[in-house]
C-alpha cells in the first residue's frame, strides 16, 4: 500500500553503477552529527568523479556535476536528519545510481506518522504550483518568520538544477512497531555521458 | 568583525564596505545562522550608500543559507538602502544557478560573476 | 545490507580466526555498498582512499571526549589505514565476473570498532588465500612480517603479499577473522564471497 507522488520508480541496483551509504539510528544530538551530512554529500560527489573522465574542456562540466551532487545530497540528508522519526529503529540510507545519461538519488528515512499528511500537501503544492512563484513566495514568507522548514531545498533542486523529484511513502512492521517511511527520488540529467 | 570556524569565514570590513563569505556554509537552521544574519544586517545599517557582498570563495551554501541571504536582501529592500553589490565566481557552479534569485527579490541588486 | 542486495543466502560457511557474526543493529554503524564496476581498476583505485577517509572522518562525530585529541587522531589514522587496506584487497581480489557488490560495515561499540568487508572472490583463489590465513594464524607474525618485506623487496610485483593484514595484526593490534561462503546472487549465479572482520580495541568512545 505504498503511495507514490511525482516522478518515482524503484530501481534494482544489481547491474547499475551505484554507491549506497546506510546510517544507523543514533542517540547522539542532531547538532553534533550535523557535520556528517556535509561529509557524506562531499564523499558521494568525490566518488562520482571517478566515472567522468574527459579532456580539459569537460573540467567545467565535471565541476558542475560535482557541485550539483554535493548540493542535492546534502539537502536530502539534512531533510532526512531533520524529519526522521527518532523513536523508531530504522536506518537512513542514501544511494546514487549512475546511468549513462542520468543520475538518480534515493534517500530513505523514517517519518513520524503525524507528519505524513503535511508532507503530502507540500508535495502536491510542489507538483501543481508555478515553482518560480512558489520559490519567491517561500523566500518572502521565510523572511517574515523564523521558520524551520521551507521546502526550499526541493524547490532549488527543481528550479536551479532541473531535477525531477518523486516520493514513495510506505510503512512496515518491525518488532510489533509500525514504522512509516519515505523514499525521495531525485533524477538529474547529466550534461555529459558517464563512463559506465 | 569576523566569524571563523574550521569550515567557513564570514568577515565584515567596514573600510571597504564589504562582507565576505568563504568556505562551506551548511549550518542546520536559522538559529545557527543568526550571528551571520546579524552581521549582514548590521553592515547594511552602517553602510548607507553601498555594501559589497563578496561570495567569490564561498564554495558551498545549503538551502538554509540561501534562506539567510534572502532574508538579508528582503530586509535591505524594506529599508530601501544600501545598494547591494554581490560578487560571485563562475568557477563555483552553484553560484551561477542560485544567486540570480536574489535579484528577483531585490531588482536593484547588482550581481557580477567573474 | 540485506534490504538493499536481494537474493543473498548463505550456505556452507567456513570460518577462520577471530570471527563474530554481525551483531544486531543496536549499535552505531555505517554501511557503504559499491557496485562491481566495469571501469578499469586503475581509474577507480582512488575510491578506496576516498571511502576510507570518509569512514575515518565520519567516525570523529562519535568521539568528543575532552582532551582526547591524541587518541582521536590515532583512531582516525587507524580507521583510515585499515579501511583502505581492506578496500584495496576487496578491489584486487574481487571476482569481476560475479557482478557482486562490495560492502563495508563499520560498527562502533563503547570500547571497540569492528569492520566487516564483504566481496566476491574467484573460486580458484580461495585455497591460496586460506593457506595464507592459516599461516597468519599459526606463525610468528613479526618474523613473517620481516620475511614478507624482504621478499617484496626482491619481487617486482608483490601484490599478493598480505602485508596489509600483517600490519593490522602487528602494528595496530587488531584481531582478524574471515568467513568464506557461497551465495545465490540475484543474477542467478552462484558466487563465492569472503567477509573479512577486523576488530580494533579503542580507548573508551
Amino acid at each position: 500500500m505504498a503511495q507514490i507522488f511525482g516522478d518515482y520508480v524503484d530501481e534494482q541496483p544489481t547491474n547499475v553503477e551505484h554507491l549506497i551509504i546506510g546510517f544507523s539510528p543514533t542517540s547522539i544530538p542532531l547538532k553534533q552529527r550535523w557535520r556528517n551530512n556535509g561529509l557524506s554529500a562531499d564523499f558521494l560527489a568525490d566518488y562520482l568523479q571517478t566515472f567522468f573522465v574527459g579532456d580539459d574542456e569537460e573540467i567545467n562540466i565535471r565541476a558542475e556535476i560535482k557541485s550539483a551532487v554535493s548540493y542535492i545530497a546534502n539537502e536530502l540528508l539534512e531533510n532526512a536528519m531533520k524529519f526522521s522519526d527518532d523513536s523508531v529503529d530504522y536506518a537512513t540510507s542514501i544511494a546514487f545510481h549512475l546511468h549513462k545519461d542520468c543520475l538518480t538519488f534515493y534517500v530513505r528515512n523514517s517519518i513520524p506518522k503525524q507528519n505524513v499528511l503535511k508532507f503530502h500537501r507540500f508535495i502536491e503544492d510542489l507538483l501543481t504550483q508555478d515553482l518560480s512563484d512558489l520559490y519567491i513566495k517561500q523566500l518572502e514568507k521565510n523572511a517574515m518568520q523564523d521558520s524551520a522548514h521551507s521546502g526550499l531545498g526541493f524547490i532549488t533542486m527543481i528550479q536551479d538544477y532541473g531535477a525531477l523529484l518523486g516520493w514513495k511513502f510506505d510503512s512496515l512492521m518491525k518488532e510489533e512497531q509500525e514504522i512509516n517511511t519515505v523514499t525521495t527520488r531525485v533524477k538529474l540529467e547529466l550534461p555529459v555521458k558517464a563512463n559506465v | 568583525m569576523e566569524i571563523k570556524t574550521e569550515d567557513y569565514t564570514v568577515r565584515y570590513d567596514e573600510a571597504t564596505a564589504t562582507v565576505s563569505c568563504a568556505g562551506s556554509l551548511r549550518l542546520s537552521g536559522m538559529e545557527e545562522y543568526a550571528p551571520i544574519l546579524h552581521m549582514l544586517n548590521e553592515a547594511a545599517e552602517q553602510q548607507t550608500d553601498a555594501l559589497n557582498l563578496d561570495l567569490r570563495n564561498l564554495e558551498f551554501l545549503n538551502s538554509s543559507g540561501i534562506n539567510v541571504l534572502s532574508k538579508f536582501v528582503i530586509n535591505v529592500r524594506q529599508r530601501k538602502s544600501p545598494q547591494v553589490n554581490v560578487q560571485g565566481s563562475k568557477k563555483i557552479p552553484w553560484q551561477g544557478k542560485s544567486l540570480k534569485n536574489l535579484q528577483r527579490l531585490l531588482p536593484t541588486l547588482e550581481l557580477s560573476l567573474e | 545490507m540485506d534490504s538493499w542486495y536481494t537474493g543473498v543466502r548463505t550456505q556452507n560457511a567456513q570460518i577462520f580466526g577471530h570471527y563474530i557474526e554481525e551483531p544486531p543493529n543496536n549499535v552505531e554503524y555505517l554501511v557503504i555498498g559499491f557496485s562491481p564496476s566495469s571501469i578499469p581498476l586503475k581509474q577507480r583505485w582512488r575510491n578506496n582512499g576516498l571511502s576510507a577517509d570518509f569512514l575515518a572522518d565520519y567516525l570523529q562525530t562519535f568521539f568528543i571526549a575532552e582532551d582526547a585529541g591524541d587518541i582521536q587522531i590515532s583512531i582516525k589514522n587507524a580507521v583510515g589505514y585499515i579501511a583502505n587496506e581492506l578496500l584495496e584487497n576487496a578491489m584486487k581480489f574481487n571476482d569481476e565476473t560475479a557482478h557482486f557488490p562490495t560492502s563495508v560495515v563499520l560498527r562502533l561499540f563503547s570500547d571497540q570498532l569492528i569492520f566487516y568487508v564483504t566481496n566476491s572472490i574467484k573460486p580458484e583463489s580461495v585455497e591460496a588465500f586460506q593457506l595464507f590465513i592459516q599461516r597468519l594464524l599459526s606463525e610468528d607474525l613479526e618474523e613473517m612480517y620481516i620475511n614478507q618485506l624482504e621478499k617484496n623487496a626482491c619481487d617486482d610485483y608483490p601484490n599478493q603479499s598480505g602485508l596489509g593484514f600483517l600490519t593490522m595484526l602487528n602494528d595496530y593490534a587488531a584481531q582478524l577473522g574471515w568467513k568464506f561462503d557461497t551465495v545465490n546472487h540475484d543474477t542467478g549465479l552462484e558466487v563465492t564471497i569472503v567477509t573479512t572482520m577486523v576488530q580494533l580495541n579503542v580507548p573508551t568512545a
